[in-house]
């Protein structure tokens, strides 16, 4: 059967939900073979195997961390290389599109971007993505090269399938370019606790109607009874009141959850294009006309001061 | 010393309003109005300061590859501040890919002589954001990309780039390719007096064969991928739409238990 790399998204170690989710499109058209780099690479190796790769490619060098990009573009091409793959899968963060493209360009192949669903083809991988907004459904694939396709979160349902993941060493030689750019500091973003917005199967967000920073405790109340990770629009993020990494939207983060709750935002397109494809959407805003409510499952028109705290309490009341 | 940025500017189609694909699975880009990328504005916004705060003498180009209209991007561009502007466009240019865009704008940004590349986070369309990766990857320069804070000073430029796990300094000697965020400030409005001397701004028109690109290396035919399907999603039905009149956080909370998620 033929092989496909799936890149690994990691922290020191412990891998991110969408790369698990990679690994359940791979198994669709090969084998799933891992590349993990960078400190921590190796430990990656038992829940990758329990997710169906047969083989871990590793490599810890320094240089993954030191410089931007180019030294994991370097890696992936060694993986390439070593494995011959019949397919590439990258999540589609934005550092790894920006690995997953320039290996597309040194192999000869097309990539495609923000895959939101991926099946085997006669003619090789099929890759459905959500374009306009989400207005569009297209359906793409490769048509020169080693189809090189990188992939949304929540894209998959993640399923167990072990397998062997025999840990291997990968043997790497940097490029000239893999110096180029220096990572000269880095402070690690602090975790809140809360689910990871991407990954979060529910996700409740505040806009401008949170009318400010401390008022978001009423959206974090709210999300903290659900389990959820918290969301903000953009114009929340510019007044300040929370923090950029939370901004869901076109130029922030892209969430499918089950279920998305919208407080006091009016739902314009490019916060649109963030969450449309939730599966269920729900809205609370005082104003009746606004362009969320088109989108919703349910929608109360309301004071979100009003609501989301009475929701919160009968959300507690009802888990007991 | 001077300092020549080349600025890339897709013009593409308002996203407010409602986009189509055309029969042959490519932007319809008559049905909607075309404007400069707004993710584009902040790059050439970020040209200008470099500019503005620099001892050398900086000339700053803004660079489209697009069809006729496209010159509404770079007049947007120039009337924002830019120097000169270059058009790409060739009708062989039609529904080229991220592989061929890339071969073009490097192309060019190689014409044109360059120390230094500015490009959006994204486009508002393609919305791939891979482009810039790949601009490095073809001129052999360092990526120094999605930057919320860009700074040039003897041949560095240094940045702020804010990741899902960390926020991280960079720093690469020049020449190179930044790209920068709509985090990295508030791009200028054109003032009259620029818009007035925009319309004297020189815009050189170039074609594949000036770049030196054969019609089959861009444009559907030479594009590395092929979109075989685009669908219209279907509309949302219409869900249930309550009035808060002091149940509504109760009412909703039901709706919730209803479909599991309490
Ligand atoms: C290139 C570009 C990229 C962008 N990217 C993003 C992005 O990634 N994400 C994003 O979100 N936006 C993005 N935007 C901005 C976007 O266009 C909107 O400006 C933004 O989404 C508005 O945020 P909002 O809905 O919170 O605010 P508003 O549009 O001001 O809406 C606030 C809503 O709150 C309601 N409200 C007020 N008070 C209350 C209350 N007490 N109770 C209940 N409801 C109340 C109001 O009725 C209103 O509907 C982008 C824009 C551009 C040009
Ligand atoms: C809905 C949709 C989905 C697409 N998906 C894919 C895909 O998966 N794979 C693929 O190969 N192609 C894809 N394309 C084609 C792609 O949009 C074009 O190749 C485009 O010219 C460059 O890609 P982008 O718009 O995604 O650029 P991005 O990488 O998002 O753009 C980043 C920056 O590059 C610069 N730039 C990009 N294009 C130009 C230009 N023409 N002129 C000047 N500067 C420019 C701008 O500064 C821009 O901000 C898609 C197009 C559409 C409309």
């Amino acid at each position: 059967m033929a092989e496909v790399l799936v890149y690994v998204d990691h922290v020191d170690g412990a891998v991110r939900k969408p790369t698990l989710e990679l690994l359940t499109l791979a198994r669709r058209i090969g084998e799933p073979v891992a590349v993990a780099l960078g400190a921590g690479a190796a430990d990656t190796a038992a829940v990758l195997a329990e997710h169906g790769a047969v083989k871990v490619l590793t490599d810890d060098a320094a240089e993954y961390a030191d410089y931007l990009v180019v030294p994991k573009v370097d890696a992936l091409q060694a993986a390439y290389e070593a494995v011959s793959p019949a397919a590439v899968l990258v999540p589609s963060s934005a550092e790894a599109k920006e690995v997953a493209a320039r290996l597309a360009l040194r192999i000869g192949s097309g990539i495609i971007t923000d895959a939101v669903d991926l099946e085997a083809g006669a003619e090789g991988p099929v890759v459905t993505q959500s374009v306009f907004a989400a207005s569009y459904t297209t359906k793409s694939r490769v048509s020169q090269g080693t189809p090189v396709v990188t992939v949304k979160p929540n894209s998959a349902a993640v399923e167990a399938a072990p397998a062997a993941g025999a840990v291997e060493a990968l043997s790497v030689t940097f490029s000239a370019q893999a110096t180029g750019t220096k990572v000269t500091g880095r402070t690690p973003r602090e975790s809140t606790g809360r689910p990871e917005l991407t990954e979060a199967a529910i996700v409740v967000s505040g806009g401008r109607g949170v009318n400010g920073a401390d008022n978001f405790a009423i959206i974090e109340a709210l999300a903290d009874s659900l389990g959820a990770a918290v969301g903000a629009s953009r114009a929340a993020v510019d007044a300040g009141w929370y923090p950029h990494t939370n901004q869901v939207g076109q130029t922030g983060k892209s969430v499918s959850p089950q279920l998305y709750i919208a407080n006091g935002i009016s739902g314009a397109i490019q916060h649109r294009a963030g969450m449309q494809t939730s599966k269920t959407i729900v809205a609370v805003n005082k104003d009746a006309e606004a362009p969320i409510f088109d989108l919703v499952d349910y929608g109360v028109v309301g004071d979100l001061f009003d609501v989301v705290p009475q929701l919160t309490e009968e959300i507690k009341a009802r888990k007991g | 010393m001077s300092l020549r940025i080349v600025v890339t500017v897709k013009y593409v189609p308002d996203a407010t309003g409602d986009r189509h694909f055309a029969d042959d699975l490519t932007v319809d880009r008559d049905d909607v109005d075309g404007l400069l990328s707004e993710l584009d504005e902040y790059a050439v916004e970020q040209a200008l300061q470099i500019s503005e705060n620099s001892d050398d003498d900086v000339e700053v180009t803004v660079l489209t590859v697009g069809p006729e209209d496209a010159k509404d991007a770079l007049r947007k561009a120039l009337s924002m501040g830019a120097d000169k502007a270059v058009h790409v466009e060739d009708d062989d240019l039609h529904g080229t890919d991220v592989i061929g865009t890339s071969l073009v704008l490097a192309k060019a940004i190689e014409k044109a002589g360059y120390d230094l590349v500015i490009s959006g986070m994204a486009s508002t369309d393609g919305t791939a954001g891979v482009v810039p990766a790949l601009l490095a990857e073809r001129l052999g320069v360092p990526q120094v990309t999605l930057l919320s804070e860009v700074s040039v000073e003897n041949g560095t430029v240094k940045g702020r780039r804010d990741g899902d796990a960390a926020s991280e300094q960079l720093e690469a000697a020049l020449p190179a390719v930044v790209s920068v965020t709509d985090q990295s400030g508030e791009a200028r409005y054109p003032s009259f007096k620029g818009i007035m001397a925009a319309k004297k701004k020189p815009v050189q028109a170039w074609d594949l064969s000036d770049l030196e690109i054969d019609a089959d290396e861009v444009g559907l035919d030479g594009s590395w991928t092929k979109v075989d399907t685009a669908d219209e999603r279907p509309a949302r039905t219409a869900g249930t739409i309550v009035k808060d009149e002091g149940e509504g956080g109760k009412q909703l909370a039901e709706f919730l238990a209803g479909q599991k998620f309490v």
